[in-house]
Formats: C-alpha cells, sequence, structure tokens
C-alpha cells in the first residue's frame, strides 16, 4: 500500500512554506498533497518520492509527522470518472474518510488518494469491480 | 518497604516531648528576635503581645505574621538577627516577583541545612553508596548548595553540574553512573525527554531515584516520570525565606511530605480570615523557623496551599505531614470570578494518555468577558491524519476541563516546541489580562 505522510500544521502565516522548504531540502519530490483544515490547525497530507527519507528531514527539524497507509486507485478521465469509482464503494458500504486526486504524467487516468477504514476490504472491491489500484512504485516515480 | 532514618532522635520523637521541645525554642526565638530584629519588636508591640505572653504552643496564635511584603520593605538585611562577623553565607531569590528575598545563615545554620537535606535524601532512600548529579543550581539560589551540603554530610558521591546544559546531563548520567538526579521536576522531564531524542533509555542506566522540589508538580506528573524512566520520584519542599530545600520531604511511602517540625512549626489558616484552620484542613501554610540564627522568620505567610496531617506514618517518623502544595493563594487565578488553580488543570492534562506536558495557560480578557485558553502541544503520540480526532481530542479535554473548573476553556493544538521549555522553573501561565 502507498504510505502517505501527516503534518500537523498550525494555522499561522509560513507554515506551509517552512514545511514544503523543509522537503525540498531533503532532495525529496512531492508527488501529490491535500490541506485540510480547520480555524486553529491544519493537516497536510502529502505522497513523497521517498517517505523514509522525507519523514527523517521533518522529524529532525521537529515537525509532527506521522506515515498512514493509503490506497492509490485508478479513476477514468472522463466527466463522472470519480462518481463511478466512489459509487461502487458506497454500494459496498465503505466510508471514504478524505480523498485527494491528481493527475497521471503519463496515463489517460487520474489517480485518486482514498484513506478508508477497512483498507483489505476496498482492495478486494477494487479487484472485484475492474479498478486498478497502483503499486507505491507507480505512485512514488509518477 | 524498608525504611532507614538519619536522626531517629529527632524524627521519631513523640508528640509530647516534641511539643515541649517546640514550645521551648519558640519561647527562645521569640525572645530573641524582640530583642534583636526592630521590625519584630515594632510588629510585636503593635499586635499587644510580649515574648512573656508565650506559655503554651496555641499562643503562637497571638504572634503577628511576616508576609513577602515586610521582607521586601527591609530588604536587604534588615531582618538579619545576627551581626555581620557570624555570618558566613547570603542567599537570594530570583525575585522574579518583585524585590529577591535574601537570606543568611551563620556557621551553626549551615550545620542545621545539612542536617536537614541529610534528612531529605535519607528519606528518599538515598545512602552514601548512591551518586547524586545535583542538577540544582549553584549559586544564589538556595537549591544547588543545600542539597550539595546534605549530600555530603550522609557520605554520598556528588557530582556538582549545577542545572542546564542538557547534553552533558545525559553524558554524565551515563558515564558517571548517578543513581540519583536532584533538579526540578519541569527539568527533569525536559532532561528524560531529551534523552529519549538521543536514543538513550534511562531504564538502561544506573539512575533510580530522583529528588525534586523548587516548583509545583502533581502526582500525574510523578507517575508520567516513574512510567517513563522507572525511577521513585520523591518530592521535596522548601523555601528561601526559611533555610531553601530541606523543609519537608515525602518518605518511600509518598504519602505526604514530612515537616522536619523540631525546626520548622507549621500551620495552616485561612487566607481570608487569617483563623487557624483544624489538621486536615486546605489552607495557606504558615511557618515560623524556630533553630535558625541568622535570619529566624515568623508566622511566614508561605501563600502555598495544603493541608496537615499529624497522624503518624508507616514509616516510623512522627513529623506531622503535609500534602503536596497544590496551589498558591496569590497564583491563584480568578477567571470569571471562579478560583481556578494550574494545578487542576495539570491533573486533567496529564490524565489524557499520551499527553506529554507540554502546555501554557493563557488567560485574557475580551470585551470584558475572561478567557482561559490551554495551548497544547501536539506530539506524535496525540497526533492523528484525521481532522476528526484532532477535535474529538480538543472536545474530550475541554469536557474534562469543564468538569473540574466548572467554566468553559479553549483548547488550542499548537506545534511542538511552539511553548518555551524551562530550564528551571517553568513558566505555565500567561495572564495577558489588564486589570
Amino acid at each position: 500500500m502507498v504510505r502517505q505522510i501527516s503534518v500537523f500544521l498550525e494555522n499561522k502565516s509560513g507554515r506551509l512554506a517552512e514545511i514544503t522548504r523543509i522537503i525540498g531540502e531533503a532532495g525529496v519530490n512531492i508527488r501529490a498533497l491535500s490541506v485540510a483544515d480547520t480555524s486553529d490547525f491544519g493537516v497536510l497530507r502529502f505522497i513523497a518520492s521517498d517517505t523514509d527519507k522525507a519523514l527523517e528531514a521533518l522529524k529532525a527539524a521537529g515537525v509532527t509527522a506521522t506515515a498512514t497507509r493509503v490506497i492509490a486507485a485508478e479513476a477514468p478521465d472522463r466527466p463522472g470518472g470519480l462518481a463511478s469509482l466512489l459509487q461502487v464503494l458506497s454500494d459496498n458500504g465503505v466510508n471514504v474518510e478524505y480523498l485527494y486526486a491528481f493527475f497521471h504524467k503519463s496515463g489517460q487516468n487520474a489517480v485518486v488518494i482514498l484513506r478508508v477504514e477497512d483498507k483489505e476490504k476496498t482492495l478486494d472491491i477494487f479487484e472485484k469491480n475492474g479498478i486498478k489500484v497502483l503499486t507505491p512504485e507507480e505512485v512514488y516515480t509518477v | 518497604m524498608s525504611h532507614i532514618i538519619w536522626n531517629k532522635r529527632y524524627e521519631t520523637m513523640p508528640e509530647k516531648r516534641k511539643a515541649e521541645l517546640q514550645l521551648e525554642k519558640l519561647k527562645r526565638m521569640v525572645r530573641r528576635i524582640y530583642d534583636k530584629v526592630p521590625f519584630y519588636k515594632k510588629a510585636m508591640d503593635e499586635a499587644g503581645v510580649k515574648p512573656r505572653d508565650i506559655h503554651k504552643l496555641s499562643d503562637i496564635s497571638k504572634l503577628p505574621f511576616t508576609t513577602k511584603d515586610d521582607l521586601a520593605a527591609n530588604y536587604p538585611f534588615g531582618m538579619f538577627a545576627s551581626p555581620m562577623k557570624d555570618i558566613v553565607r547570603i542567599h537570594s531569590s530570583s525575585g522574579t516577583t518583585g524585590k529577591p528575598k535574601v537570606g543568611a545563615y551563620t556557621k551553626e545554620d549551615i550545620r542545621l541545612w545539612a542536617e536537614l537535606m541529610a534528612r531529605t535524601f535519607t528519606c528518599a532512600g538515598v545512602t552514601r553508596k548512591d551518586v547524586i548529579q545535583n542538577a540544582y543550581g549553584y549559586g544564589l539560589f538556595t537549591g544547588g548548595l543545600g542539597a550539595h551540603y546534605g549530600a555530603e554530610r550522609i557520605g554520598a558521591t556528588v557530582i556538582p553540574i549545577s542545572g542546564g546544559n542538557t547534553k552533558r546531563q545525559i553524558l554524565v548520567m551515563q558515564d558517571f553512573g548517578s543513581t540519583v538526579l536532584c533538579s526540578t521536576p519541569s527539568y527533569a522531564l525536559h532532561l528524560f525527554e531529551a534523552a529519549e531524542e538521543a536514543g538513550v533509555d534511562i531504564r538502561q542506566l544506573d539512575l533510580r531515584v530522583g529528588v525534586f522540589g523548587a516548583e509545583m508538580w502533581s502526582e500525574k506528573m510523578r507517575e508520567q516520570i516513574e512510567s517513563k524512566t522507572g525511577i521513585t520520584a520523591i518530592d521535596i519542599y522548601g523555601l528561601t525565606e526559611l533555610i531553601g530545600p530541606g523543609v519537608a520531604s515525602e518518605c518511600l511511602e509518598k504519602n505526604h511530605l514530612h515537616v522536619f517540625d523540631d525546626h520548622f512549626i507549621p500551620e495552616v489558616i485561612d487566607p481570608e480570615t487569617l483563623e487557624p484552620l483544624p489538621p486536615g484542613e486546605k489552607g495557606e501554610l504558615v511557618f515560623t523557623n524556630v533553630s535558625r540564627k541568622a535570619f529566624p522568620i515568623l508566622r511566614y505567610r508561605t501563600r502555598d496551599i495544603t493541608a496537615l496531617h499529624p497522624e503518624p506514618c508507616p514509616c516510623g517518623r512522627t513529623h506531622v505531614r503535609m500534602e503536596r502544595v497544590t496551589g498558591r493563594s496569590d497564583d491563584m487565578l480568578i477567571v470569571r470570578g471562579v478560583n481556578v488553580y494550574p494545578s487542576q488543570i495539570e491533573s486533567v492534562i496529564m490524565g489524557i494518555q499520551g499527553v506529554e506536558p507540554h502546555y501554557q495557560i493563557v488567560v485574557d480578557r475580551q470585551k470584558s468577558m475572561d478567557t482561559l485558553e490551554i495551548w497544547l502541544e501536539v506530539s506524535e503520540q496525540l497526533f492523528s491524519d484525521e481532522i476528526r480526532e484532532l477535535e474529538k481530542l480538543e472536545a474530550r479535554i475541554r469536557q474534562e476541563l469543564e468538569s473540574v473548573l466548572l467554566i468553559g476553556t479553549r483548547i488550542k493544538l499548537v506545534e511542538p516546541k511552539t511553548i518555551q521549555r524551562s530550564e528551571g522553573k517553568a513558566v505555565r501561565i500567561v495572564d495577558k489580562r489588564n486589570i
């Protein structure tokens, strides 16, 4: 499964710039990212080209960062593509905690990063419904 | 549990004999300060009490109180009862809340202090076989030298490392095989955290006892230190105005602190009415140090909130015990008319599993309404990448605080190292109100 890095962020100016600078200086590329926030704090989630290296650099800088396993699935790049993928999950009673998407550089498809409660069940459902799940290598080296 | 006692004669003295000793010493002290310290003569004359009016121990309540303000008004040497030629040392508090408090010692006072700290170490189960890493600051602060002399008195090996320089503390702890650490509890926690970060497991070292004092801490904080490191953490109590550390100490029962009451007569009073309170009732702690020569102090209002327990302790000591100090009558915050002791907030925060005690209490006033904010650093153990979980955590802490404090609070999650760490005393409270 793909490893995503999550970082605790206070809502203050320059924080995101600082975090991305640390990642950049460690020579790590950000493949995809999303930020969720409340009025006080936020959580930055991203896929790195080298998860361990990025984690190490962030922790060395005293940043609260953890790795979480997420699923990367392909959705057809056409109107209704994401909806069809989500419909499959909904039909099977899978709750999505959060998701974000990005474009595959070479392919025709979008990549959807999903965090769900029951990962094994979700992988099964995707397999049965012919939805392609990407390997970590495929995602890290997009 | 086997208890060792440093001075059996005085520490296990029967109650009746001790009361006689206290009365005898009190009479002698009151006569002496009436003659030698103009401040006390004036205060006693104004209260209409003469040294000859003290017949029984309870007559102590006829005597006037001494406050922090009295010390400030007589700064620096006005309260000394011995001539400078007999004074061999002067210590002083940091003076963070006004004029520094100055205390003087004769040779005899220094000997007494060493005896009291020897009792303290022995209470904590420390013996001459121990290696004591003394991380209390050496200098004007009483902690460093006070602990040092006591450690030497029991014949232990002292490492006079003083406060700060955490890296070196960890190195010395490893290389010199320290078995005892003396410091403030917040610094100990800081040190243990730094050791963990550096990959040093305290459990693998020889350290077995912590002798912690000079600031308020909670039972929860003790549990956290002990479970993190496997050491026994002992609470000790003292203040510059009385002698320094060595006024009271927990024994290995860890059930209240034994007050060395053959030298310090404790009372607990209602801070509003100033009336003495019966044993077991919480109020402000008042001390009279009947033995000290250069700096005797009469009914000193410590502002510390505690209760006294005269019942005997299983360890065999007959000293009256005081509860761990849980608040200060002057540090007490009044938020929207409600009394809030910072220690109440600490107990709740330490009770949330995984939360390290890096927090700050911020009181402010917005549109004539007091606000109480608790800033909490989000450690890895606390962090969840789901916003919902973090909000649940905030809600849980807020609810627990509300049930204890009976007023609403706001929890603010902040990044690690946002709140300034203390090398000595922790600054936990920021009061921004301009009242």
